[in-house]
């Protein structure tokens, strides 16, 4: 019998009225390690950089490099790398404590729906969807803030609802009135595609690493012996958490960069 | 030919997947090929075309994820 993980993380034990799900645990772990690293790093910052120093400053040159492909300014990089940055690392981090033995078998006998069920202690953080959608909200939120504070509050607000535009065509008049009411409704649309990018990058996130989760296991189930047959899958699932960590960093980067690039005066 | 729910919902788990796994699948192999194609005639591009191409792939891959997660809840 399968024992697949189902979709809702599942409450371990509850502190108070907050529950404690076993994907929040993974989480917090991940979260404990970074806190660590850093006042470690802090305590320890050198001129000349020792082992740990020297690894951390190469991971951050290396994702600043690919911020300067995308932004094309290093300011603008700098600006943004504290939270693409450690979006980056945290999603790659949570991915791969997740494929660590023991996470998604260890567990507490617990009753769920009526039955007595093994449900796991830890569980990839990222395969919650709340966790996902939390930072992809984060995410947009961000991009908000960041375009009004670039561009301020008007102009920004005339990316979405473009009476500003039908204000200055007015004066213009002739054919620009019937482009600007045209780029009015294309406005509206841009509204629910600010809406439509938080789910499909919560969703993506997701997917892919819950769907890496029950090919495991599925693939763990077909053999009596199965550790030849997950290994070359594991391996997938390495390059997956490390890819869907650059897409999502890469996509919330791109966001950024587009809110808080200068609009365009005239087409 | 009536079926029972539960045959249905099999059936329909794997339509999704399938059917939602082709197209997406076209747009990844042909992101990949043109991109390979551009970095065989030009390889110093390879560095700039990486994370355009990888946008791409992810916007396309977005789509089989959909219907990933459609199937996991029928």
């Amino acid at each position: 019998m399968l024992a697949l993980p189902p979709l809702a993380a599942e409450t371990i034990f509850q502190i108070g009225d907050f529950p404690v799900t076993n994907s929040y645990i993974n989480s917090t772990l991940a979260v404990a390690l970074f806190a660590s690293v850093g006042l470690l790093m802090r305590k320890r910052a050198a001129e000349i950089p020792d082992k740990i120093q020297n690894f951390a400053e190469s991971i951050l040159e290396v994702v600043l490099g690919y911020m300067d492909q995308v932004t094309r300014d290093h300011k603008k990089s700098l600006k943004f790398l504290p939270v693409v940055g450690s979006l980056f690392l945290f999603i790659l981090l949570s991915n791969w404590i997740g494929i660590f033995p023991g996470i998604g078998s260890i567990g507490r006998w617990l009753t769920m729906h009526g039955q007595l069920e093994l449900v796991p202690l830890f569980r990839p953080a990222n395969t919650d969807l709340n966790m996902t959608l939390a930072m992809a909200v984060m995410a947009i939120t961000l991009t908000h803030i960041f375009g009004i504070a670039a561009v301020g509050v008007f102009r920004y607000a005339n990316k979405f609802v473009k009476l500003g535009d039908i204000w200055r065509s007015l004066r213009k008049g002739g054919i620009s009135i019937f482009v600007a009411l045209i780029e009015f409704g294309v406005g509206i649309i841009e509204i629910f595609s600010e809406i439509a990018k938080m789910v499909s990058l919560s969703l993506r996130l997701f997917g892919n690493i819950f769907a890496g989760e029950v090919l495991l296991t599925v693939l763990g189930t077909l053999l009596a012996v199965p550790i030849g047959i997950t290994l070359p899958f594991m391996a997938l699932e390495i390059l997956v958490g490390l890819i869907q960590a650059i897409v999502f960093s890469m996509l919330v980067l791109v966001s950024f960069s587009m809110a808080t690039a200068e609009l365009h005066e005239a087409h | 030919m009536a079926l029972d729910p539960e045959t249905a919902t099999v059936l329909a788990k794997a339509a999704t997947i399938a059917i939602g796994g082709i197209f997406p699948a076209i747009a990844i192999g042909k992101t990949a090929s043109k991109a390979m194609e551009s970095i065989g005639r030009n390889p110093e591009s390879a560095d700039k075309l990486f994370v355009p191409m990888l946008l791409g792939m992810a916007f396309a891959e977005a789509i089989a994820i959909y219907a990933l997660v459609i199937t996991f809840i029928l």
